[in-house]
């Protein structure tokens, strides 16, 4: 068979990558071997776009023990013991099928941390939408015509139903995440899973296929013909006929996938393997070409060998099949038969199909033929890279305040009707009535987040704290983007994120210890996306080197766009954070009446890009907020300081919706506890700011502010760590009472009953999901 | 006295379990494994929660085939102490322990939260430890927990004094709004005629240590343990 230009296109392969590919192979290649270069030069398999980029970011750091290139990243988290996390995005077969599409995005990711030996013990999601009330809906955008918001509803609950059933069911808690709501998502829904396993430190395993004539085995579910070109699908942008591509979305088998889980531990613990490596995108194919280039050897495979579960399938669709739940194995010499028995004792298929050879070479035979024989590393390292065109883009600066202002007097009739509570409180619950601001217990209640009966803080705090039952020790987690910030200032918003992320895991009591990132991103092909993604880098390389957190890998997802429109550039970080004792482990939630609120930090003219900015106009606009980095570690460090001397009662950040919302969120009920008042007069807070204007001082999204709560005798001790540790610090006021009210110079800013403020904020999303389910309209 | 925690495939909550009883309560304990046959050196079954085969085709109505299962009917017949729970409870409808089945969720979704219970029965092996009427905050994590029964087995659960546990508010009042999945009369756990076989939908194991939240579910097993310290003397 000929290689024509329209086969290429099929492949999306440009003719320049054909000439090196022919270059590398010393030949014209055939069908198969062109199928096996085109998943491997996917942007998805290869980072093509991104690979000069991530370069910068840094991946070294004392607590580092598998940097970027493996399945997942590996920390030492002290006695011995070593978590396994990352995060992935499964974003594209998401839209085209919510439920398998998320489904197989967390399976993927749980085998990617047990690949390592690592068993899962949390997961978590960050999810993005196009919005989902039905009172968004415009026609005059087709981003959010009615059809549109009905149809994001529907891609929302498969997503979450699709997560839920494959998580619950492998026995994994979700113990967290994020959920945000924006236009750009209409067509373009994210869903970027994370997972984190622990694993003794001589316990971790390798993707590496050590041993030459070593046995390789296949291990798991049989091959069918699902998601065949699934990586390649990933990596371009979708049109109308998006809908097509379905049969390139895998079906996920959840039980498959726990039996895969305990067979592969087993056999780990058997000492019978060498090394292992799942069957991710490009199945067969990747993981056999890796492992043997990791381990500078060539692996074998006879595919008449494969378990098939459909008959007449060619070796072009076995090595391109990515059928989930399944394992390549190469095992220790001699002892072949006992990773069998393994397998063959939780009832999954288990065959030798082929061995570790010296040349570097993937040679796959079929029928008795030779059909696929490639350099590995033309395959690997030798894949194209590219330094694509960039183009600059003006950061906004804009001084929103005006329109705020604005659009605060124009809607005062709708806004602001017969309560008498005034505007501020008003507006405080439109926020909290935002999807973005709103309870997601919608979405938790679905998930499994207790399993494991490790989960110390239920979802809903700043970040999620499982517990180490074998050491003293906890791990808090959190994953975190504001991309309204990042697509208005690619550097400042990225820097944010990882601040963000970094205070979130501070105030559950722990240490930031190392990031993994979802990069999110539209077509590379623009200019202005990829001079935004080289931006990022950078500002998430300068943060990750303040807070001392090296990134320990993650994932890139490009072609975020449908119909020529992309997403915001949403550069999804997962950070990860060690509680050295559980005594240390803090909530956001207010605890007990008489406690005194303290703000760390100072509130500016943040109100860029603000969540209050979108409710009001819906725009995504102005100078994000200012984020000083030396700052930012300061006032981490005063609040860690200050939990490890065990004088805090709750600490809580500010991001979005910012002051109010913070205040509003600590007083809400929590497991085991009563929403509680509390009375402040930020009349101190604001002079220290030098801040004037009422919607500033309280929906200004400043960072690096976090609110504590303290037992009256502890407060002169915290704010002498603050002040020996250089961050601003002013009492706030008192917890207590069933009021939320919040004062400034005399004047009553926000005055409303803290059981009114949580029923607006719990309600918001199931009244907007919860409602019959309409039939589909497309 | 020896407690046997059986995995089937798909089980995860047996490693939950098997801490609760080992470090929680201290007592002795094993695996059992779904395809063993001889569990005549248990005192205690516990059927933990899961997803056994998948529950592809209804909840528990795979495993009850299981070789295992065989030998947990005998075993209970004889009078052997039997927990199910959640999955392990579906298990034991399907394999006629229990009179009974589970459908899915009112609202169709799986639900994970907790919820308040209130125990309706102390005069059994599980609830030695409770008060009568004592409300607890135990976790439910289940799509599937909807408990149906013919009419005639509702008024024989109830005159009997079967229903173990209900769900109600935290002031004990039995309402809908306290229901979480739609079940008959808030039914959130029952046993058997001869009181030494119970299953229910909420999680005792995930509610017995206070670094967890709360500990509500500690008792469930120390009854278990204290009442076997009882059977063991009088059979000595």
């Amino acid at each position: 068979m000929t290689i024509t230009s329209e086969i290429l296109d099929q492949h999306n392969i440009t003719s320049d990558e054909y000439e090196r590919l022919k270059q590398l192979m010393g030949r014209e290649p055939n069908l198969t071997e062109l199928g096996i270069f085109s998943v491997m030069w996917s942007e998805h398999c290869s980072y093509k776009s991104s690979k000069v980029h991530l370069r910068r970011l840094p991946t070294t750091g004392e607590c580092l023990v598998q940097g970027p290139g493996e399945n997942a990243g590996i920390v030492d988290i002290g006695d011995g013991w070593c978590a396994a996390f990352k995060i992935e995005s499964h974003n594209h077969p998401s839209f085209i099928e919510p439920y398998q599409g998320a489904a197989t995005g967390i399976g993927g990711i749980l085998r990617d941390i047990f690949t390592m030996g690592a068993r899962p013990v949390a997961a978590m999601d960050s999810l993005r939408f196009g919005p989902i009330r039905d009172e968004e809906a415009n026609e005059s955008n087709d981003q959010i015509s009615a059809k549109t918001v009905a149809r994001n509803r529907r891609i929302m609950a498969g997503v979450v139903k699709g997560l839920g059933d494959y998580g619950n069911a492998f026995g994994v808690p979700t113990v967290g995440g994020e959920v945000y709501f924006d236009p750009c998502y209409s067509l373009n829904p994210l869903v970027n899973a994370f997972a984190l396993g622990l694993v003794r430190r001589e316990q971790i395993f390798y993707g590496k296929a050590e041993g030459v004539n070593n046995s390789v085995i296949y291990a798991g579910a049989k091959t069918g013909r699902d998601g065949i070109h699934g990586a390649t699908m990933a990596s371009a942008e979708f049109d109308e006929a998006a809908m097509e591509k379905r049969p390139t979305v895998q079906v996920g088998d959840p039980f498959s996938e726990k039996l895969l889980l305990e067979a592969c531990l087993e056999a780990m613990r058997s000492g019978a393997i060498v090394g292992i490596q799942d069957m991710g995108a490009a199945g067969l194919t990747s993981s056999s070409c890796e492992m043997g280039a990791r381990a500078g050897n060539g692996v074998e495979i006879n595919l008449d060998l494969v378990p098939q579960r459909e008959t007449g399938m060619t070796a072009y669709e076995m090595m391109l099949s990515e059928s989930q739940e399944r394992m390549l194995i190469v095992a220790a010499r001699g002892h072949e038969r006992q990773v069998l028995e393994i397998f063959h004792r939780w009832d999954l298929d288990a065959v030798i199909i082929g061995k570790v050879i010296a040349e570097q070479r993937l040679r796959v035979t079929h029928n008795g033929e030779l059909v696929a024989d490639i350099p590995n590393l033309a395959l690997t390292d030798e894949a194209p890279k590219y330094n694509r065109p960039m183009k600059e883009f003006a950061v906004a600066s804009e001084d929103v305040s005006p329109k705020i202002a604005a659009a605060i007097a124009s809607k005062s009739q709708i806004l602001n009707p017969k309560s008498g509570k005034g505007m501020m409180t008003e507006l405080l619950g439109y926020l909290l009535a935002s999807p973005n601001i709103a309870s997601k217990q919608w979405v938790y209640r679905q998930y499994d987040h207790m399993v494991r009966t490790n989960t110390v803080v239920l979802p809903g705090s700043d970040a999620a704290v499982i517990r180490v039952k074998e050491t003293r020790r906890s791990m808090a987690m959190s994953l975190d983007c504001n991309s309204r910030y990042v697509q208005l200032n690619p550097r400042e918003g990225a820097k944010l994120a990882v601040a963000e992320s970094a205070r979130n895991v501070v105030c559950s009591g722990a240490r930031p210890l190392a990031v993994t990132n979802c990069l999110n991103f539209a077509s590379p092909e623009r200019p202005e996306v990829m001079w935004s993604f080289s931006e990022v880098i950078d500002g998430m390389a300068e943060a990750c080197r303040t807070f001392g957190t090296p990134v320990t890998g993650g994932n890139v997802s490009f072609y975020n766009e449908t119909e020529g429109r992309g997403i915001f550039p949403t550069p999804t970080i997962g950070m990860l954070g060690v509680i050295e004792d559980a005594k240390h482990i803090t909530t956001q939630w207010f605890k007990e009446a008489g406690d005194v609120v303290l703000l760390l930090g100072a509130t500016r003219n943040d109100l860029g890009a603000s969540e209050l900015l979108s409710v009001l106009t819906g725009e995504a606009a102005g100078g994000v907020p200012k984020l000083d980095l030396a700052e930012e570690k300061k006032v981490q460090e005063a609040c860690l300081k200050a939990i490890q001397a065990g004088l805090v009662s709750s600490a809580h950040d500010c991001s979005e919706g910012g002051l109010a919302v913070a205040l509003a969120e600590s007083c809400f009920s929590s497991y085991g506890r009563f929403a509680i008042g509390a009375k402040l007069d930020l009349t101190e807070h604001a002079k220290l700011s030098g801040l004037a204007d009422s919607a500033t001082l309280l929906f200004a999204e400043s960072p690096s502010r976090i609110v504590l709560s303290v037992k009256a005798g502890n407060v002169a001790q915290v704010k002498q760590i603050a002040a020996e540790t250089g961050a601003a610090i002013v009492v706030i006021g008192e917890v207590g009472g069933e009021e939320l009210t919040i004062t400034c110079n005399g004047e009553t800013l926000v005055a409303d009953s803290v059981a009114n403020l949580e029923s607006i904020w719990s309600s918001a999303l199931p009244q907007a999901l919860d409602r019959p389910m309409q039939m589909a309209a497309d | 006295m020896k407690f046997g925690v059986v995995i089937f495939p798909g089980s995860n909550c047996d490693h939950d379990t098997y801490h609760v009883i080992s470090k929680v309560i201290g007592q002795p304990v094993d695996f059992i494994w779904h395809k063993e046959t001889d569990v005549d050196r248990y005192d205690a079954i516990i059927l933990p929660g899961g997803f056994s085969y998948g529950d592809y085709l209804r909840s528990g109505a795979i495993a009850r085939f299981s070789p295992v299962m065989k030998s947990v009917v005998e075993f209970a017949n004889d009078g052997g102490f039997v927990l199910g729970i959640c999955n392990g409870f579906q298990i034991l409808c399907e394999s006629g322990l229990l009179p009974g089945a589970l459908l899915r969720n009112r609202d169709l979704k799986f639900i994970c939260e907790h919820v308040n219970v209130r125990v309706e029965q102390t005069d059994t092996v599980f609830t030695g430890a409770y008060q009568p009427g004592q409300v607890l905050s135990l976790p439910i994590a289940h799509g599937e927990g909807n408990y149906f029964c013919d009419d005639a087995t509702l008024a024989e659960l109830e005159t009997e004094g079967r229903v173990v546990f209900r769900y109600s508010t935290a002031d004990g009042q039995i309402t809908d709004e306290a229901n979480p999945n739609g079940s008959l009369r808030n039914i959130a756990g029952i046993c058997n005629r001869q009181r030494n076989v119970l299953g229910l939908m909420p999680h005792p194991e995930r509610a017995a240590e206070s670094m967890l939240g709360c500990k509500d579910g500690r008792a469930m097993f120390l009854s278990m343990a204290d009442a076997l310290v009882q059977l063991l003397k009088a059979r000595a």
